[in-house]
C-alpha cells in the first residue's frame, strides 16, 4: 500500500506516446527507464534497520552540535568560545537544512512510519514554511525539471539560464543579485515559495497568497526571535557576541545552500527543455530528462552529509524519494547504467561545477 | 505468581508521574520559543524517549514467559503515556522491526486500578506473524515500545455498576482481557459479584495463566472457573455451556474467542429466550446481538479475512472497478488522490492530518469519521456502497470515486 501512495505523489507522467515530439526519444528510453525501476525496486526491498541507524544518528548529531553550539555562544565573549559555538551552530544549521529537511521533506524517511521523522510532520529551522515548500519544490521543481516556462527553479524566476528565455535588460544585473541572493538565500527562498507571479498569472488567488504571507510572518517572527533575540538576551555580557555567531551561521547556511543547489542545475553542461518536450512523456523519457537536466559534484562522505547527499543530484532527481543514504551507492550504478545507453553524465568536483554555474550566470545576463 | 499483590511503583526519574508531567510540560512552554521549529520535547525524547510526550513510549522491564509460545511483557511507560485505563481495555503498541514501526494491540492483563505505572500485556507468538513472535521470542527487557493511548469499550464496569452476576466466555488469547477484569475484580474491596469463566486452551500447558487461573479460583469464593481442553474434549457447544451455567441467559456476558466461539453464544443465546425479552441494539464497539442480556464481545481478528479489492467481487458499481479516488478534508482543506487499497485513514495520515484510530483493523470502531458524500469501499468484503453522512471506518474502507470527509 505505501509504494501506492508513494508512486502517485512521484510526478508519474502520462503515457500517451506524441508524434508532435520534436526529438525523436531514442528507441531504448522504455528499457532504460525498465533498468532504473528495477534499480528503484533493489533499494526499496533492502531499506531497513541500516538505514533508520543512520538517520537517528545524524538527528542526534544534528541536535548535540546545535545544543554545544548554542551554549558556546552564551559565554562568547571568550574568542574561543564565539568560533567554536558559530562552527558548531553552523554545521548544525546546515546538517539541518541539507540532510534532514531537504531529504525528510522529500519523505524519504517516510517507510519507517515514524510520526517524528515524517515529510507530514517535519518543519525545518528554515525561513520558508514546510508546506510551501513541499509545493514549489517536491511538485513543481521535481515534475517540471529545466522546462523553461514551467520549472521556476530554473533561475527562480529573476535569472535567465538559457537562450530560450527571453532576454531584458535587467539581466545584465543578474551576476550581481544573483551573488547577492547568496548570503539571504532563505529570504530569497520563503519570498519565492509565496509564487507571487501565480497571482499575476491568476494560477492563484489573491486570498490564498494572504495566507501564506501571514503564516510566513508567523514562522518568520519564531525564527528571528530565537536567533537574534532570546539567545542573545539569554547570554547577558555575551550578547552581542551571541548574535553574531547566529547571523554568521545564518548566513554562512545560506551561502552553502545557495552554492550545493545552484551546482545541482546549473552547471554548463546540463540541459533545459521546452514545453513540447514533455508533451506525453513516458516514465523513460522522464528519467532522461531528470538525468540530463541535473548535475552532480564529486566529493567525500563528509562533504556528501553537509550537502544533503545532494553532490548526488542525478540520482537524487530520478530517485526523489529514496533514503539519501543510499545515493552514495547508487550514484557509480545510474552512472555506468548511462554511459552504457549513451546518456551524458554530468559530474566534477565542486569546484569546477561552480565556476560553471557562475559562467553560465555571466553568459546569460547578455543577449543570445 | 501472585497476581493481587501490588506491583512494585517505580515512576520514572523518582517524580510521581502526574508531577513530572505537569514539571515537563511547564518547562516545555518556557523553552519552546528556543528550540523552534522543534519542540523541547524533541531534545528531551533524544536524552531519554521515556520522557518524551508527544511520542509516548514504555519500557520493557521483565518478561515472563507464560507457555512455548506466550509470554507476559511488563511495561513501564513513560511521562508522556497517560495512564489509568479501564479493565479489558487494549493498548496500541508500536514496534520497531528492520527500521519500520509496526503498530499492533494488546488487551492490558494488569489490573486497572494497580499502583506504581507499570502494566502488562500477555502476547501469544502467531507463527505466521509479523510482530507477535518478536515480542514473545526476541524482546529482551530494555526494550522501547511506543505505546498509545488504552482504549476500547469490552470493559468491566466501575464498581457501583457491575452487575451481580457475570459470565465470561474466552478461548486461547482471547483470556487476557479478562484477565485484567479478574486481577481487578479481585483487588476491589467488599465481596465480589458471582463470576462465571469459562475458558477454552488446547491443552493444560497451552493455557494462558494456568496456575494463576487454578489458584484464584481455589482462593477467591465468588469465582466458578470451567476450563475446558478442546483437544481431548472438543469445541465448546451451547449444550456446554447450558450445563455449566444454567442461567447464563440472565448473565452480563463478555466474550473474546474466535468467531466460531461467539457464534455459538449468539445462535445458542438467541434460541433458549423468548423475542420480547431481547433489548435494542447497543453501541457497535461494546456490544453486540440482542441475544442474551447484554452481550459484549471483542475479536482479536477480523471476521473475514482483509483482501484486497482486485481479488474479491465488487459491490454493484462495475464502472469503477477497483478505481480509487480523490479525496478531500472538508475542515482542512486538505486534497489527496488515493488508491482503491488504501485505506482512508491513511489517505489522511499521508496528508499530514491527525486522524483517529484503534486497532486499525476494522475492530474497535476508533476510526470513525463522518462521510460527507461519495462511495467508500469496504476492504475486508470488497463491497462498495454509499452512505451519505454516515460514520465510517476509516481504517477498512478506501474511495472508491470521489469522497469527501468530514475531518
Ligand atoms: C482489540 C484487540 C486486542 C488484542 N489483544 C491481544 C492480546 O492480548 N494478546 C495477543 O496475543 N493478541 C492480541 N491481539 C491480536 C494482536 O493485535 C495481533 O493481531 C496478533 O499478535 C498478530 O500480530 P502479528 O503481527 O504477529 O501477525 P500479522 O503479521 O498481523 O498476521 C496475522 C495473521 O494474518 C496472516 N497474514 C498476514 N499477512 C497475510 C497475507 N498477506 N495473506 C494471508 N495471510 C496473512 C498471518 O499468517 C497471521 O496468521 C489483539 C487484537 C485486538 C484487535
Ligand atoms: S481503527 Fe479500529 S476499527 Fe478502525
Amino acid at each position: 500500500m505505501t509504494s501506492t501512495v508513494r508512486d502517485q505523489l512521484m510526478p508519474t507522467p502520462p503515457s500517451k506516446p506524441t508524434t508532435a515530439h520534436p526529438l525523436e526519444p531514442p528507441p531504448w528510453t522504455d528499457e532504460f527507464g525498465t533498468e532504473l525501476d528495477r534499480l528503484r525496486a533493489e533499494i526499496v526491498a533492502g531499506r531497513g534497520a541500516r538505514d533508520a541507524r543512520y538517520i537517528h544518528r545524524v538527528i542526534a548529531v544534528q541536535r548535540g552540535l546545535e545544543a554545544g553550539g548554542r551554549i558556546a555562544l552564551s559565554v562568547s565573549l571568550l574568542p574561543p568560545a564565539w568560533l567554536a559555538g558559530t562552527a558548531m551552530l553552523t554545521t548544525a544549521k546546515v546538517l539541518e537544512n541539507m540532510e534532514l529537511g531537504h531529504n525528510i521533506l522529500h519523505g524519504q524517511w517516510d517507510w519507517m512510519g515514524d510520526p517524528a521523522v515524517h515529510s507530514t510532520t517535519w518543519e525545518w529551522d528554515f525561513l520558508t514554511p514546510a508546506d510551501a515548500w513541499k509545493h514549489t519544490h517536491n511538485h513543481l521543481h521535481h515534475t517540471y525539471t529545466n522546462v523553461v516556462g514551467r520549472d521556476r527553479d530554473l533561475g527562480y524566476t529573476i535569472l535567465r539560464m538559457s537562450p530560450e528565455q527571453p532576454w531584458r535588460p535587467v539581466y545584465l544585473l543578474q551576476p550581481l543579485y544573483a551573488a547577492l541572493l547568496a548570503p539571504v538565500f532563505e529570504w530569497g527562498i520563503a519570498l519565492y515559495d509565496l509564487e507571487a507571479d501565480a497571482v499575476t498569472a491568476g494560477r492563484k488567488s489573491v486570498r490564498s497568497l494572504f495566507g501564506e504571507i501571514g503564516r510566513l510572518f508567523r514562522k518568520g517572527v519564531r525564527q528571528a526571535a530565537k536567533d537574534y533575540v532570546l539567545f542573545p538576551l539569554l547570554a547577558g555580557p555575551s550578547a552581542l557576541p551571541c548574535l553574531l555567531g547566529n547571523l554568521t551561521a545564518n548566513v554562512l547556511r545560506n551561502v552553502w545552500a545557495h552554492t550545493v543547489i545552484f551546482c545541482g542545475h546549473f552547471p554548463g553542461d546540463v540541459r533545459t527543455f521546452s514545453e513540447a518536450d514533455i508533451e506525453g512523456e513516458t516514465r523513460g523519457q522522464w528519467y532522461l530528462r531528470q538525468i540530463q537536466g541535473s548535475a552532480d559534484f564529486e566529493g567525500g562522505f563528509l562533504l556528501h552529509v553537509l550537502s544533503g547527499n545532494l553532490g548526488h543530484q542525478i540520482e537524487h532527481h530520478v530517485f526523489p524519494d529514496l533514503p539519501s543514504s543510499r545515493y552514495a551507492e547508487l550514484a557509480p550504478r545510474v552512472r555506468s547504467l548511462c554511459a552504457e545507453y549513451g546518456v551524458p553524465y554530468a559530474t566534477g568536483p565542486l569546484w569546477r561545477q561552480y565556476a560553471s554555474m557562475w559562467g553560465r550566470v555571466v553568459r546569460y545576463a547578455v543577449p543570445g | 505468581m501472585p497476581a493481587f499483590s501490588p506491583h512494585p511503583p517505580s515512576p520514572p526519574w523518582g517524580l510521581p508521574g502526574r508531577v513530572g508531567r505537569r514539571l515537563l510540560s511547564v518547562l516545555g512552554t518556557l523553552t519552546a520559543p528556543l528550540t523552534t521549529p522543534l519542540s523541547p520535547d524533541d531534545y528531551l525524547g533524544l536524552v531519554d524517549p521515556l520522557l518524551c510526550a508527544r511520542h509516548p513510549a514504555g519500557v520493557v522491564t521483565a518478561v515472563r514467559p507464560e507457555t512455548a509460545d506466550a509470554a507476559t511483557l511488563v511495561i513501564r511507560p513513560g511521562l508522556g503515556w497517560r495512564g489509568g485505563h479501564r479493565a479489558g481495555q487494549f493498548l496500541p503498541v508500536g514496534v520497531e522491526l528492520d527500521g519500520v514501526r509496526h503498530w499492533r494491540t494488546y488487551s492490558l492483563t494488569s489490573a486497572a486500578d494497580a499502583p506504581g505505572r507499570e502494566v502488562t500485556i500477555t502476547v501469544k507468538a502467531d507463527p505466521r506473524g509479523k510482530v507477535s513472535p518478536h515480542l514473545v521470542h526476541r524482546t529482551p527487557p530494555g526494550t522501547l515500545l511506543r505505546l498509545g493511548p488504552a482504549q476500547g469499550e469490552f470493559v468491566l464496569p466501575a464498581p457501583g455498576a457491575t452487575p451481580d452476576r457475570l459470565l465470561f466466555v474466552t478461548a486461547g488469547s482471547g483470556v487476557t482481557p479478562v484477565m485484567g477484569m479478574l486481577r481487578t475484580l479481585v483487588r476491589r474491596p467488599g465481596p465480589g459479584p458471582d463470576v462465571v469463566l469459562l475458558h477454552s486452551a488446547p491443552a493444560p500447558d497451552e493455557c494462558l495463566f494456568h496456575a494463576e487461573l487454578g489458584h484464584l479460583a481455589h482462593e477467591v469464593p465468588w469465582l466458578r472457573l470451567h476450563l475446558r481442553y478442546t483437544r481431548t474434549a472438543g469445541r465448546i457447544t451451547g449444550r456446554d455451556i447450558d450445563l455449566l451455567c444454567p442461567d447464563w441467559r440472565s448473565r452480563e456476558t463478555w466474550a473474546c474467542g474466535p468467531e466460531g466461539l461467539l457464534d455459538v453464544l449468539r445462535e445458542h443465546g438467541e434460541a433458549g429466550r423468548p423475542r420480547a425479552e431481547r433489548p435494542a441494539g447497543e453501541h457497535p464497539g461494546g456490544a453486540e446481538g440482542p441475544c442474551v442480556r447484554r452481550l459484549h464481545v471483542e475479536r482479536f481478528r477480523l471476521a473475514a479475512p482483509a483482501a484486497l479489492p482486485s481479488a474479491t467481487p465488487l459491490g454493484p458499481v462495475a464502472a469503477n472497478d477497483g478505481a480509487g479516488g480523490r479525496v478531500r478534508f472538508a475542515r482542512s482543506g486538505v486534497e489527496v488522490e488515493s488508491a482503491a487499497s488504501v485505506p482512508l485513514l491513511e489517505a489522511g495520515e499521508r496528508a499530514g492530518l491527525p486522524m483517529p484510530y484503534g486497532c486499525r483493523r476494522g475492530i474497535c470502531f476508533g476510526c470513525l469519521v463522518p462521510l460527507v458524500s461519495g462511495r467508500v469501499r469496504d476492504l475486508r468484503t470488497g463491497e462498495v456502497r454509499d452512505g451519505d453522512g454516515e460514520l465510517i471506518q476509516t481504517c477498512v474502507q478506501s474511495a472508491a470515486g470521489p469522497v469527501v470527509l468530514d475531518r
